[in-house]
């Protein structure tokens, strides 16, 4: 078992960095996925069962869906490969890296003093999650409901004159309201 | 399931974190900025779900929920920007957004 959790967290790691390192958009998207299942892997085995479906059918399964539509909706090409090709320079991620790295020094200093501390292998049954996030949790469960629907009015808003044709844009930039005349 | 150490979950969570955070401080198109977003956010997720883990309680899978909530409205407005962008400036480049305002 612990072989297992050890070789997910190893794909996870190693498909996010070859993820962002992508200088094709769909590629990385692929290979984002297969780490949100690969941490999928390590939900389930740290026992967080309902935490593992939720991660594979709207992590995997909607918001990646989601940004592979949006691509496709862009309709990139080769020039959007040589552009990236030009930004991802190594002078452009050297200072951020040094320092995030030092970051990582200072996280594995403060988490080395939780050494001899184990997991219990147990994460709450999905029975136990619904049940508490329906009594002690029900004020943000309606909050987090707020949320999606303004996002979905948002979404809906901003996204619906961009799939339009611009024959007769004028030269200025829209304005947001604007969408609401045609 | 099986029992691991705290640290290394621990760990697990704050590498991908930074992973995200790098990737959103390095690349300039907006698709990749917002990618490296939903791995920061999945990062802070799963380090929800390891500290439940370790006490045996559901609340670490409760707020990988509203964590994931979160993430998909975020997602759903911040593509629809980009769809926006693209349409305005004809570029994915976070610089050139610079100018929206005029």
């Amino acid at each position: 078992m612990t072989v297992i959790l050890y070789i997910a967290m190893g794909i996870a790691l190693l498909t996010t960095v070859i993820a962002l390192t992508r200088l094709n958009a769909i590629h990385a998207l692929l290979y984002l996925i297969t780490s949100l299942l690969a941490i999928a892997v390590v939900f389930f085995l740290l026992g967080a069962h309902f935490a593992a479906a939720l991660e594979v059918i709207i992590y995997a399964g909607a918001i990646m869906v989601l940004f592979v539509f949006t691509v496709m909706m862009l309709n990139l090409g080769p020039p959007a490969i040589e552009q990236e090709r030009r930004w991802f320079v190594p002078g452009m991620w050297a200072g951020p890296g040094i320092f995030l790295l030092m970051l990582l020094g200072e996280i594995i200093y403060l988490v080395y003093n939780l050494r001899g501390i184990e997991t219990s292998g147990t994460g709450g049954s999905p029975s136990e999650v619904g049940v508490s996030l329906y009594t002690t949790y029900l004020l943000g469960i309606e909050i987090s409901s707020m949320l999606l629907l303004a996002g979905v009015v948002g979404a809906y808003h901003l996204g619906r004159r961009a799939i339009l044709p611009v024959a007769e844009e004028p030269t200025r930039p829209l304005l947001l309201t604007e969408g609401r005349k045609s | 399931m099986t029992p691991i150490p705290l640290d290394l979950g621990l760990l697990f969570a704050a590498v991908l974190f930074l992973l995200g955070a790098l990737g959103v401080l390095v690349r300039r198109n907006i698709i990749f900025m917002l990618l490296s977003l939903e791995v920061m956010f999945n990062a802070a997720g799963l380090a929800f779900i390891v500290a439940g883990s370790r006490w045996g309680q559901p609340d670490g899978q409760v707020m990988f929920f509203f964590i994931l909530t979160m993430a998909a409205a975020e997602v759903s407005v911040g593509l629809a920007l980009v769809l926006r962008l693209r349409h305005l400036l004809g570029t994915l480049d976070v610089d050139a957004a610079a100018t929206m305002r005029e």
